[in-house]
């Protein structure tokens, strides 16, 4: 544990919790994890589970964090920067697939009217900026984890939404019931140490 | 199932001669293929994933290692490639996907890009014949990607292999190259908008008020969403198969690199630090053992939603 004290976090920005939805109801457990992550120094971190049980009980998670916040799509600028708050953002099934189908609409209608105007501007439609652009409008933006930790009896991301994790190291934490907090440093560590290539 | 103890006692007490050396090797081939096949029969009182995909990473990492030039670890992750293929075929698994070349591999350097591309034409064109592992077990390969960002003489050569095994129906081999996820999203959306602005449009034609009606909706905010997810589904490159069971990536790194991102989400993802031209049997059998683990709670997931 001692070796791990000098944990550098630069390289986690965005910190991403994927738990199964029977776990997701632990909320102390929850709270616990949060609270951890917090005395670690990870500022932001998005929780996940299928069901949205964990956005059900978002109010009883915030009431037991003091100095957390919301992510709110139209300050992730300035909030990314700012460092006293830990912020948190509540994510489930319906941000991933049905998402992107209600960013298709917005594209649609983008086509439709180029369409109509007989101007040739198809190409500069679909794109993935604009995709990223579409899913932010419908509230389902949000950056890309650096890290996501999989509590649940599974190494599986149950569904995260597919824009986000296209680089994300995706580790299997075990239950949440038995989660260690020195489990969790070592899966931190160890990620800083991962290099990555991007394709290259 | 053939017994070969006769030719063991034969052999026993003749004189070691090349023929006789080739026969050794063949019978010990056919004897660790029977052991294998007893090993698959074990392992189906179980369940066999249908579907598995594989991030072949670590070509280049083996080479350094082995002090090969630069490019023989492809050649030899291709032979792990075929090997795996066969056992996967001879399990039962009827789907395999592998992620050969990402769009995100086209920032190699040129030289490195286009000795890749070269291998890959030699390969497709090696496929196609008659004693390959293809026509071997009756697969269907498939291409899956922006086949337009290959060169010529690689897209002509895929296209060929495609057409050549359409009719095989035993198996499914889906090759993803000049692929990644996000692009396959985004392509997929767009197929939908324009099939949706064709069947807006006919209804136009035909005079049924649908069509108009339709669009004064879109552009007021106010109508029901034309694009259902379904329509995006169907038009993902990986369609051709069901989603995958398990999602097997070598090299021991955590993170998918933009492959099967959308069709993963009940998937096993099974990292080993194993390097791809090292992996064998053995990494595939501890893959399925720990599938037929977490396979009952996965698939109540999938059910759940």
């Amino acid at each position: 544990m001692k070796s791990y004290k000098a944990l550098n976090l630069g390289k986690l920005r965005y910190l991403a919790i994927v738990v199964g939805s029977e776990e997701a109801y632990q909320t102390s457990k929850v709270i616990e994890l949060l609270q951890w992550l917090e005395a670690i120094g990870v500022k932001h971190v998005c929780l996940y589970d299928m069901e949205g049980v964990l956005k059900r009980s978002k109010e009883a998670i915030l009431e037991k964090m003091s100095n957390t916040t919301v992510f709110q799509e139209a300050d992730e600028n300035d909030k990314l920067l700012d460092q006293k708050h830990m912020m948190l953002e509540f994510v489930s099934f319906s941000d991933g697939k049905e998402a992107v189908a209600k960013a298709a609409n917005l594209l649609f209608a983008k086509y439709l009217t180029s369409n109509n105007s007989s101007e040739d501007q198809e190409g500069e439609i679909f794109t993935e900026p604009h995709m990223t652009e579409a899913l932010r409008a419908v509230g389902s933006g949000g950056p890309e984890p650096d890290l996501l930790l999989v509590y649940g009896p599974a190494r599986c991301h149950q569904g995260f939404p597919a824009w986000r994790i296209r680089y994300t190291e995706i580790v299997h934490m075990g239950s949440l019931k038995s989660m260690r907090y020195g489990s969790l440093i070592k899966a931190i560590y160890k990620f800083t140490m991962v290099r990555q290539n991007y394709g290259k | 199932m053939k017994v070969f103890l006769g030719d063991l006692v034969l052999i026993q007490g003749s004189i070691m001669k090349k023929d006789d050396r080739s026969r050794i090797n063949c019978i010990f081939e056919n004897f660790v293929t029977f052991l294998r096949k007893c090993t698959f029969c074990v392992l189906s009182v179980g369940p066999i994933p249908e579907h598995i995909a594989y991030i072949m990473d670590g070509n280049r990492r083996y080479a350094k290692k082995q002090n090969l030039i630069e490019g023989t670890g492809h050649r030899v992750g291709f032979l792990a490639l075929m090997s795996m293929l066969k056992y996967c075929y001879e399990m039962g698994v009827r789907y395999v996907t592998i992620y050969a070349f990402s769009i995100d591999n086209f920032k190699r350097r040129p030289e490195e890009v286009q000795s890749l591309m070269d291998l890959m034409q030699e390969k497709i064109e090696g496929l196609m014949e008659e004693e390959s592992i293809v026509n071997r077990y009756g697969v269907r390969v498939h291409f899956l990607g922006n086949l337009k960002l290959l060169s010529e003489p690689v897209r002509l050569a895929a296209e060929r292999a495609m057409v050549a095994t359409a009719n095989n129906s035993k198996a499914v081999l889906s090759i993803c190259v000049a692929y990644n996820s996000t692009n396959e999203i985004v392509h997929a959306v767009e197929k939908a908008c324009e099939e949706k602005w064709e069947e807006i449009s006919l209804l136009n034609a035909s005079g049924s008020g649908y069509g108009l009606i339709g669009l004064e909706c879109i552009e007021k905010d106010e109508g029901e969403n034309l694009i259902k997810l379904i329509d995006i589904e169907k038009h993902m490159y990986v369609s051709v198969a069901p989603d995958p069971d398990i999602l097997i990536r070598t090299s021991g790194e955590t993170r998918l690199s933009n492959f099967l991102l959308w069709q993963s989400a009940y998937c096993y993802l099974y990292s080993t630090p194993v390097l791809w031209p090292e992996i064998g049997f053995r990494h595939l059998l501890w893959a399925i053992l720990n599938f037929q683990r977490n396979h009952f709670y996965l698939e109540k997931k999938r059910k759940q939603l």
